[in-house]
Parts: C-alpha cells; structure tokens; sequence
C-alpha cells in the first residue's frame, strides 16, 4: 500500500469515530449531563484514532529503506557469495535494476537470485508495516469506542492529548540539535580513528586529495587543519574590519541623529543588504571585487590573484553590516533616555554623550553582536566557496589566497564520493570543529544579550 | 572667576562641534557606503542580465514537401534548417564552409522545428524562426562592439555570413522564452530557468508545509502551556542557538542523517525541503512567539473568566489574532529558505539536470545553486544567463518580501 492510501485509510476511520464519538454524545445528552460537550467526544476520538497509527506510518516509513537493507545484507551472502565490501556496490546495483535504470539479465545469477532477495525483503517489510497498522488501528479503535460512554470527561482527556502533541512538535528543534550533534559526531569520531586529533587540530598540512592509487604522489593525504583555521580567521578578521566601524556607525546615526523620515528610507536599504542571498554576494566577489583587486595591484606592481583574502573579506563584511547594525540599534535604543539627558543636563554634546555615557553603557550588548557577527562570518559559505581559494595557505597577509573551513567541507563533499575515506569524514570533524565554536560564540552572545537586556528593564 | 569658566567653555567649543560634526559625517559615510554597495551590486547585475531576456534568431526558409507533412516522423529536422541555410547562401559549397555556416544556428533549432511542425501544417515554404548560436547571440548583443575582436568567437567567415543577414533584415531579436521555460542546457542558448524554479518550488513547498505547523505548535505551546521550567528554558536556549547555526552544517546533517541513515535519494527536493524545514524553524517560531505576546492579555483573561478552557481560549482568541504575525515570520522564513544554497549543496542538489524535475523525489537543483551553477561557465552566454536568473531571484525575494510586508500593514493591530 503506499504512503498516501495509509494516510487516506487513516484520515476516514478518524472521521468515522468522530462523528460516531459526536452523535453518541448527543444521544446521552437527552438522558443526563455531560462533563464535556459533544464536539470534544468527537475529537478525542479523532486524535485516538488519528495520531498513533499516524505517527506509526511516519517513523516505519522512514525507517523502511534501512530494514530492508539490513533483511538484504543478512540474506544475501547465503545465496550469493558476496563480500562484505562489495556488499553496497551489489546493493546499489539491485536497487538500480528493481527501479528499472539498470536492464534486467536474467543470465546475470546478481540479478535473478538477488532481485528475488530484495523483492522478498520488501514485501516482508510491507506486510509487516500492513499488520502493525491494523492492529494499530484495531486498539485504537477500541479505546475510543470504549471511552465514548456518559461518564467520560472527554474534555480533560482531548485538552491533554493535544498538550501532549503540542509539546512533541515543540521537541523538533530540540531533536534537531542532537541530531546535527550525533551526526556530524560520529562521523568525525570514525574520521579520528584514522587521523589522530592532535595532527588534525595541530598540523599544519592540509591536502586532504587521497590519490586512487597508492603510488601516486601525495597519495596520503594530510589533514592538519591549522591553515583551514588560519583562513577562516584571516577571512572573518577582514570581514569583521569591515563589518564593525560601518555597523557601528550606522546604528548610531539611525538611533540617535536621524529624523524619523529619513529612517523610514535608511532602515529598508539596509534591511535589502541583509536580504540579498549569498550566492550572489559570493557571484559579485568572483566577479567584480576579485578581479578588481587584482588590477590595483596590478598597477602597484604586486602580483595579486582575484581570490585574495581581501577580496572576499570585503564582500562578506558588507554582508554582515546590516546584521551587526540591526543588532547594535537595537542595544543602543535600550539604554535609558535617562542616562543620555543626565549627560545632556551636565552641558556635554551629542557626541559626547554618544562616547562617553550610551557606548559604555551599551558596551556588553555591542560586543555581544559582534561575536554574533563572527560566527556568522566563520560559517559564511557561499561567498567563500565561489571567491576564496582551494589551496591552504598558512598566512596572515590579506592579499593572499587563503581557504576556510566551510569552503573546505563544500569541496569535500560535493561530487561523487565514497563515505569511509578519509576524506570525505575530514569534512565533517570540520563541521564538528565549525559547529562546536559558532555555538559557544552563539552561547555565550546569547546569554550577554539577554543578561544585558535585564538591567535596563 | 565665572568669567574664566566662560573663556575655557568657549575656548573648548570649537573642536567639540567638530567632532560633533564628524561623529554625524561617519554615520552618514556607514550608510552611503552600505548604499553605494547595494546600487553598486544590483547596477552590475543588471547591466549584466537584462539582454539575455531577448535572445537572437535567424529567419530560415524551411521547404516542406506533401510527402514530408504526410509522415512527421521520418523528417529529419536537422537537415531542414540546414537545407534552409544553404538556401541562404547558395555560393557556399565547400565542406569546411558549409559546417561554419550551420553553426550559425543553434542545436535547439531543429527541436523547435519539430515542435513547430504538425499534420496541419500546409505545405510550401514556411519561413522558420530559428534560434541562433549562443556566439551570434553575443555579436548581436553588441558584446564584442568596443572589443579588439568584434567577431568574437565566430571565424571569419561566419563573420561575413552574420553581415550577410544582418543586412537581409533576417537576423531578429525576440523575447527570450527559453530562459523561462526551459531547463538547464550545456549550449548557453538552450538553457533556462524553469527545471530550477520548479525545484525550488517543490523544496519551499516541503518546508511550508512542514515549518508552519511544527512552528507555529512549538510557539503556542512555549507561550501558553509549558510550565516554567528548566527544561523549557533549555528549549528555547535552544531554538536562539539554532537560529544561529551555519547552514552548511543543516547540509551535514541533511546528509548524515536523511540521505545516509534514513536511505533518502540524493539531489531530490524532499531532503532539501526537510534540511530548509530545520533551519526556518527557528525564525518561524521565534516570529510566532513575538505574535502571540503581543495577544493582549486582558482578551484572554477576559475568555478565561467567561469559563473558556485554556485551549478553547488559544483556539478561539489567541490564534485568530496572531495568526497575521505568524504568517508574516513563515513568509520572511520561506524568503530565507529561497535564498539559500550551502546545505542544498551538500545533499546533492548541485548537478547538471536538464529536465525540469516532475515531483519531489525527481532530481532537481533550485534557483540559487542554478546561479551557483552558472556562475562557474566561462562562456560569455552562461554569464549573461547567471545574472539574469539573479534578477529573477530578487523578483521572487521582493515579491515575498512585499506580501509579507502588506499583510502585516494590513492586520496589524496596535492595543
């Protein structure tokens, strides 16, 4: 059965139980007093028979592919001689000729004897799903016509279950954390297994390229990552020169100089700066800032390349200005109109009292925004996967090409790719390195911010 | 004594206006440079892309015999347009010479003719407007105009043949309905936009579907229903932390989890929606708890104190009237999601696909990674096309952005 006649099957026993939960309900009201009103027998009833089996056809479905890979792998070796390592290049090729992309041969013994493998795997598994439904169904069905009699408080009942359901989804993001964490986790921790974590985190070689064959040269690899990190930082350095004076000032011409009107045409420029996408940020640095920069060197007499550090630093802090402005006005306007007119009392100027009473005072909420603006800069993709560089320089000289960790993990990963090398796991104990420090910036910004917001509330 | 309190306070005044004055300059300066940026930006892009909305075509005679229309499918197509060139140019003879001039024409020419040509069709000479190669698009673009080579990629001789029709009046240029309705192509001329929007229209539809509801849910039930508690401080510590995320790491997990774990095909809109699901989920909440706070509190307790249950009171009160504002945070969300590129790359969106992509477990890569795509090609036709399909992009953001924008005018409510 597929996915959509679960649902449909599901959808019309829901409905049945609850217009059967409604009429009853009606029915009793003749005789005595409900505790509920009809409409909520009619939707406990509705969840009951709705939200389990539901739920059931969602998580099986998504776990259907791995069983029947898992039924296959342990099935296989007894009627074909397969070895383990082989296993997914013959898996993948069934599935290919079950799908019709790859012709059948019937004098290909993979074909004949492992299609009828996998179509047994499949059917298992459907049958198996077809049964769990039903008797999913059966005990839901059940329960609600047992509880649809005069007695029940259907009322406490559906409110909680709802709650119940309203707190699940609320559980999502929360999943999702975890889940980036175990996933890009186990991956570094098998990618570690190869590489020790002290060269990765201490070495100063990165070629992550593993030749096919064993004699070519370089055919190693190495993964010391201190030039990625170097990139990174050199990059999220000139970005961050850009980003912070032109933030900064900004915000405080928009908070405390501009009239109202001149606002209402400054704010949505910067918020169109801010809603640019960064592919095309990335599309400008490749193709006007880069070579831009090369022909002023050129004319100095240096010789530059367009992927300078420079180049897309520039681009990726203009990116970040609307950002670290929005933030900083933010902070700026909640310091107390107090403070600034104790200062203005006391004689002092407009600027004076922007230095030397609201930027004090809105010190911890600036900085705050602008380890925000960092890690955003750091796990900036786009601009650096089009502008920057491949090769891991270990510089501090802007002019230079450099590479970053997130442009890395790109390059790892696209294209075609075997999951147990070296170098596709590198990508993701990058993406572990990446994760770990945006969410301490992240943590510890957050907290600032919202430490900061208390005191002048 | 006053009076040399008076002398100092003056003497001092001059340099405080000044830096008055440049506390103000370097604020201006902030802006005028973030301005100057984005008109620097959206000029470049412009003055890029706006010529491939026309592309250049060659009229071509086509003979077209009682026989031929009588049986479609024995006609070879190609043949025509080249019978129809040689027509053209009778002189023409020689090998070497008559395959400079079928290059003139593209190679989707032949697949319009195809199209074009029915069992109604009468038969004569019908003349056939056919689609020109991507480098007599460019000479007609007046791209090599200024340059040292005004032929550009075209030989000498193909050169003269472009002059030839030119002054025949046969050279037109029309409004480009490749770039609009059709996929991507390895011949500039060919490609289009529509195999992208249709992804990108299966992957925010994914994410719609899924992060409004999921939430939305998680915002009523933080603001009106969790306890207050460790736990769901932990909660929304961290959604702030999501929010904050790379999104190449959504990429990672997208990867990792859907495509590794759970067995998901690559490149299909599904993952790329469930991946853009996880990372809008945050802005869609944090957008519909600000909505449902500003909910006056006084309506709910009013409902409470009429004998409302507390979800008949979010049902009835709370989400009627914050649902503008929630709408509002999932239009800004999806303008997000349409924007965005790096997981979709991880997952395998990023490849060459020419068909546009029938549903959401087809392969398909969507708007931005086309630009991504494009932007790689050295060909001078590919960056007239990347640029063009950045103003198509914008078009989308802006559109979403305004109705964002007017719903919120329009239903917003100050108590």
């Amino acid at each position: 059965m597929s996915l959509s006649a679960y649902f449909v099957i599901n959808l019309i026993l829901a409905l049945l139980l609850y217009l059967y939960g409604r009429s009853r309900a009606i029915a009793f009201s003749s005789s005595r007093k409900l505790f509920a009103t009809k409409g909520y027998f009619g939707l406990h009833n509705l969840l009951v028979a709705f939200v389990p089996s539901f739920l059931f056809v969602l998580i099986y479905t998504l776990a259907e592919p791995g069983m029947i890979r898992y039924l296959v792998q342990s099935a296989l070796p007894s009627v074909l001689d397969v070895e383990p390592e082989s296993f997914q290049f013959i898996y993948n090729e069934l599935l290919n000729v079950h799908a019709e992309i790859i012709p059948f041969d019937a004098s290909n013994t993979t074909h004949t004897l492992g299609l009828a493998v996998y179509v047994g795997a499949i059917n298992t598994v459907s049958i198996s799903k077809m049964l769990l439904f039903g008797s999913i169904v059966l005990i839901a069905t059940m329960y609600a016509l047992y509880r649809t009699n005069p007695s029940f408080n259907a009322r406490v009942h559906a409110e909680l279950m709802i709650k119940w359901i309203l707190m699940l989804l609320s559980m999502i993001s929360v999943i999702t954390t975890f889940g980036i964490l175990l996933s890009v986790l186990f991956e570094s921790i098998r990618f570690f297994g190869q590489v020790s974590i002290f060269d990765f985190l201490f070495g100063t070689q990165w070629s992550p390229q593993t030749a096919i064959r064993e004699d070519q040269v370089g055919s190693s690899g190495a993964f010391g990552a201190v030039p990625v990190f170097g990139g990174t930082l050199l990059i999220a350095l000139v970005a961050m020169a850009v980003a912070i004076p032109f933030g900064l000032f900004s915000a405080i011409f928009l908070s405390e100089y501009a009239k109202s009107s001149t606002k209402d045409i400054l704010k949505p420029i910067l918020e169109i700066l801010a809603g640019i996408p960064t592919v095309v940020y990335g599309y400008f640095a490749a193709l006007v800032i880069g070579p831009f920069i090369r022909e002023l060197g050129d004319n100095l007499g240096w010789q530059l390349t367009s992927e300078s550090a420079l180049a897309v630093g520039l681009v990726m802090g203009v990116m970040i200005i609307p950002f670290v402005s929005s933030i900083s006005s933010d902070v700026i306007s909640a310091v107390p109109m107090s403070l600034r007119e104790g200062s203005y009392g006391c004689g002092a100027t407009k600027s004076e009292t922007i230095r030397n009473v609201v930027l004090p005072a809105a010190l911890p909420g600036i900085i705050a925004g602008v380890l925000l603006a960092v890690s955003r800069a750091i796990g900036e993709t786009m601009i650096v996967v089009m502008a920057a560089g491949l090769a891991a320089n270990l510089t501090f000289n802007p002019l230079e090409p450099v590479t970053t960790v997130t442009a890395q993990i790109v390059t790892l990963l696209v294209g075609d790719q075997e999951f147990d090398s070296a170098k596709t796991l590198a990508a993701f104990a990058l993406g572990l390195v990446l994760f770990v420090v945006t969410l301490l910036l992240n943590i510890y910004a957050l907290h600032v911010v919202r430490k900061y917001r208390e005191q002048y509330e | 004594m006053s009076r040399d309190l008076k002398t100092l306070v003056s003497q001092g005044l001059k340099s405080r206006y000044r830096n008055e004055r440049i506390m103000r300059s370097l604020g201006v300066t902030a802006l005028l440079f973030a301005s100057g940026f984005l008109l620097l930006i959206l000029s470049i892009i412009f003055s890029q892309g706006y010529r491939a909305f026309t592309q250049t075509y060659i009229e071509i005679p086509i003979e077209l015999s009682t026989a031929d229309i009588e049986d479609i499918s024995s006609i070879n197509f190609q043949n025509k347009i080249r019978d129809g060139l040689r027509e053209l140019f009778p002189e023409l003879q020689a090998r070497a010479e008559l395959a400079d001039l079928f290059r003139l024409a593209s190679r989707g020419a032949s697949i319009d003719l195809e199209r074009d040509i029915s069992s109604e069709t009468p038969p004569g000479t019908i003349n056939f407007i056919a689609l020109a190669s991507s480098d007599v698009d460019m000479i007609n673009k007046g791209y090599f105009v200024d340059s040292e080579s005004p032929r550009g990629r075209l030989s000498e001789q193909q050169y003269e043949y472009f002059q030839s029709l030119t002054d025949r009046n046969l050279i037109s240029r029309q409004i480009n309905t490749n770039l609009f309705l059709k996929g991507d192509s390895s011949y500039p001329e060919m490609a289009g936009v529509m195999g992208a929007i249709m992804g990108s229209v299966f992957v925010l539809g994914i994410t719609l579907f899924l992060s409004f509801p999921i939430g939305a849910a998680t915002a009523i039930y933080l603001e009106e229903f969790a306890p207050k508690n460790r736990f769901t401080d932990f909660i929304e510590v961290n959604i702030n932390n999501l929010a904050a995320v790379p999104s190449v790491i959504f990429g990672l997990l997208g990867l990792a989890m859907f495509i590794n774990f759970f067995g998901f095909p690559r490149s299909a809109p599904i993952v790329g929606g469930f991946v853009l699901t996880l990372m809008t989920l945050p802005i869609v909440i944090i957008a519909s708890r600000a909505a449902i706070t500003s909910v006056p509190p006084s309506i709910k307790e009013a409902a409470l104190g009429l004998g409302a249950s507390k979800l008949k009171m979010v049902v009835d009160h709370v989400i009627p009237l914050a649902l503008p504002g929630m709408l509002t945070g999932t239009i800004i969300g999806m303008a997000r999601a349409l924007g965005e590129s790096a997981p979709l790359l991880m997952i395998g969106m990023v490849a060459f696909i020419t068909e546009i992509p029938q549903t959401i477990f087809s392969p398909s890569t969507t708007l931005p990674i086309q630009i991504f795509l494009w932007a790689d090609s050295p060909d001078r036709g590919f960056s007239e096309r990347t640029s063009a399909a950045i103003i198509i992009l914008l078009v989308f953001l802006i559109l979403m952005n305004l109705i964002a924008v007017i719903l919120r005018k329009k239903f917003e409510k100050k108590w």
